[in-house]
């Protein structure tokens, strides 16, 4: 008879997970709102639009830490190219910003900026679907996604694994830099893009606007804690993890890592493209800077901090890695870079799980006292 | 006429008739395996070579369906890298690796392998650690290995039934739900073998699978053993010679990467050369 296995399939999430879920929902979707647009400036409740800002950027970082947890943390593979995917999310989302400028940047052409003053007279081909809202939505998909998808073919298929693949990794974020960085290319150059003025047609810099991405952000980071949870829960995150702890095992029982670290790899790219999307609209600029390796790194900080194969820990590790960093960057900007050295080298030493695992210690020893 | 050529031919036939039997050369569908020539495992002259240390030096060796063969041999003789070779792991210089008659093994991957049937134990007991119990074996279980399959996966009344079988039967009942990094040494062997039992291969290599264990779990080990052979042909490399005396029928003695003596466990015993090897001169 069935007597012990009836039970061992798994919920997405427990009671206290859903109810965690929903608040963080109403937080998003209510409460954030109500304290920034209808409690009135200089009321202690009030949420500042600077804080708006703030947190709105720092959920961007939290989807591509939770990006990086599944290919780093599930699966074993540390990319320290994710910076590349971001960029090329938010550069789809600021050619559609560019072109939404339309006549009213500085030159008074229909032509972007950068074009009229690099002295050309037509926009090149990769510009043709720029003033489409949906095809623009789809290249966001679809770019970092066909990138991660081809390079990760050909790594995956050519086993290359461990350091090998995160230094080709690096090269790659690299080299796309420097092709992003020159003015032939037609992404702007080392300026980017920035000026924005309009999205759909309405103005980009309204309180309206910055809450209305910002609830999207959040929703958009709920959706994808959601979605990481499912395949997780499901038989194909237990084959990530076994790619992770025991490929060869894995293969002998018969199956092929090839298409599951494919598509982990290629759903992570993904992901962090549409966090570069939602970023762009908030910060106002997207510049190759982006695609610096030390921007990739940080990713994969943010994941360590918060701990690896949690989905919540990377998450939390975004928020208090940036929120530690706006403070001290401000208080005491010579020391961050310090600070954040030391803090990677520190949760590495002392603590493996990050602050997920920290968090769970904690609790079982409270537990374990009452 | 070669393997390869046969192989050729008897796929162009199967484009052709469409059927399963094709007088000579028995046509079979693609994948499937032929028996009908009474191996089920066909090396021969196999060479393998790592930077000029030759660990397989013209191997020939093949394995009945439903026996249990014993593989022995001091270290260095090429036990491990002849597992390799069969499994995909490693391809050798030269040689012909054939599962039944009509498969070419040389022309697949491990994954491949693995699904045409044939299971494999490491030396080493390797499991998922922080899975548990139940989910190893339900990763092991024989069924779609597709990407999709693994998202929408469901196990069926039938699966949980088997799983349920092979947990009393590897006697982990009470472990289900621990990390299978928590078991013992044994019980990794254990659940290595339950791994591979769920996967229904047709032809299991077990490397040393009685090394760490107590004498109680090697006689358990070798009563499974010989319930298995028959529906299952084994391949068993040991260096515990009391457990290759309760299981074995027929020894291979590999030395140097070549079979050096064959036959009934008293025969290689009593053999000159096989004394010389082990004994030293």
């Amino acid at each position: 008879m069935n007597t012990i296995t009836m039970n061992a399939h798994q919920a997405l999430f427990s009671r206290r997970g859903w109810t965690a879920f929903l608040i963080a929902l109403l937080l998003v979707c209510a409460v954030a709102p109500l304290l920034n647009l209808w409690v009135p400036e200089g009321q202690v409740l009030h949420l500042s639009d600077y804080a708006v800002a703030l947190l709105g950027k720092i959920m961007c970082y939290a989807i591509c830490a939770l990006a990086m947890d599944l290919i780093w943390g599930y699966t074993g593979i540390l990319s320290l190219g994710h910076g590349l995917f971001f960029a090329l999310g938010g550069y789809a989302m600021g050619m559609y910003l560019m072109r939404q400028i339309g006549s009213d940047g500085q030159y008074r052409s229909e032509l972007p900026d950068f074009m009229v003053f690099l002295d050309w007279k037509s926009l090149p081909w990769h510009w043709s679907f720029s003033d489409s809202f949906v095809a623009t939505l789809a290249l966001i998909v679809l770019v970092p996604g066909l990138v991660a998808f081809v390079f990760g073919y050909f790594a995956f298929r050519s086993r290359i694994k461990g350091v090998y693949f995160s230094i080709i990794t690096q090269a790659m974020t690299y080299a796309a830099m420097l092709l992003f960085f020159r003015n032939e290319t037609g992404f702007g150059g080392n300026n980017g893009f920035t000026d924005f003025k309009r999205i759909l047609g309405l103005p980009i810099a309204t309180p309206q606007m910055r809450m209305g991405l910002f609830v999207l952000t959040g929703l958009t980071l709920l959706a994808c804690l959601l979605l990481a949870r499912w395949i997780m829960a499901a038989k194909f995150g237990r084959v990530l993890q076994a790619v992770r702890d025991a490929e060869s095992r894995l293969m002998f029982c018969g199956y092929s890592p090839l298409p599951y670290k494919l598509a982990i790899w290629t759903l992570s790219a993904v992901m962090c493209g549409v966090a570069g999307a939602l970023y762009v609209p908030q910060v106002g600029i997207i510049n190759p800077s982006e695609m610096s390796v030390a921007n990739s790194i940080e990713i994969a900080v943010w994941a360590a901090v918060g701990g690896r194969g949690t989905l919540i820990g990377p998450i939390a590790g975004a928020f208090a890695v940036n929120g530690a960093k706006s403070w001290l960057t401000v208080s005491a900007p010579e020391i961050w870079l310090y600070f954040l050295g030391a803090l990677f080298v520190g949760v590495t030493l002392f603590l493996p799980q990050g602050l997920a695992g920290l968090a769970k210690k904690l609790t079982r020893r409270g537990a374990s006292k009452t | 006429m070669t393997p390869e050529l046969m192989e050729a031919g008897s796929e162009r036939l199967q484009h052709f008739s469409g059927g399963r039997e094709a007088g000579y050369g028995r046509v079979l569908e693609p994948g499937a395996l032929d028996l009908a020539h009474g191996r089920i495992l066909y090396l021969e002259d196999v060479h393998m070579s790592f930077d000029g240390f030759k660990a397989i030096n013209g191997l020939s060796l093949d394995i009945t369906p439903g026996e249990l063969r014993c593989i022995i041999g001091p270290n260095g003789a090429g036990k491990t890298t002849m597992m390799d070779i069969i499994t995909g792991k490693t391809r050798p210089d030269a040689g012909q690796v054939f599962f039944g008659s009509t498969i070419n093994l040389l022309r697949h991957s491990e994954a491949e392998i693995a699904q045409l049937g044939i299971g494999r134990k490491f030396q080493k007991p390797t499991v998922f650690e922080p899975l548990s119990v139940f989910e190893n074996l339900e990763l092991a279980l024989k069924g779609s290995r597709s990407v999709p399959s693994a998202l929408w996966h469901r196990l069926s009344g039938e699966q949980r039934t088997r799983l349920d079988e092979v947990l009393a039967l590897i006697q982990l009942q009470d472990e289900w739900q621990r990390p299978a990094g928590l078991l013992s040494h044994g019980q990794k062997q254990w659940l290595e073998i339950g791994m591979l039992l769920v996967q229904d291969p047709k032809l299991l290599l077990l490397d040393e699978p009685v090394a760490g264990m107590t004498d109680q779990e090697t006689e358990r080990t070798a009563e499974l053993f010989l319930s298995l052979k028959g529906r299952h042909s084994l391949m068993v490399v040991e260096h515990d010679m009391s457990f290759i005396a309760r299981i074995a029928e027929t020894v291979t003695v590999l030395c140097d990467g070549a079979v050096l003596a064959q036959g009934t466990l008293d025969q290689v015993q009593a053999d000159e050369r096989v004394i010389e090897v082990y004994l030293g001169r």
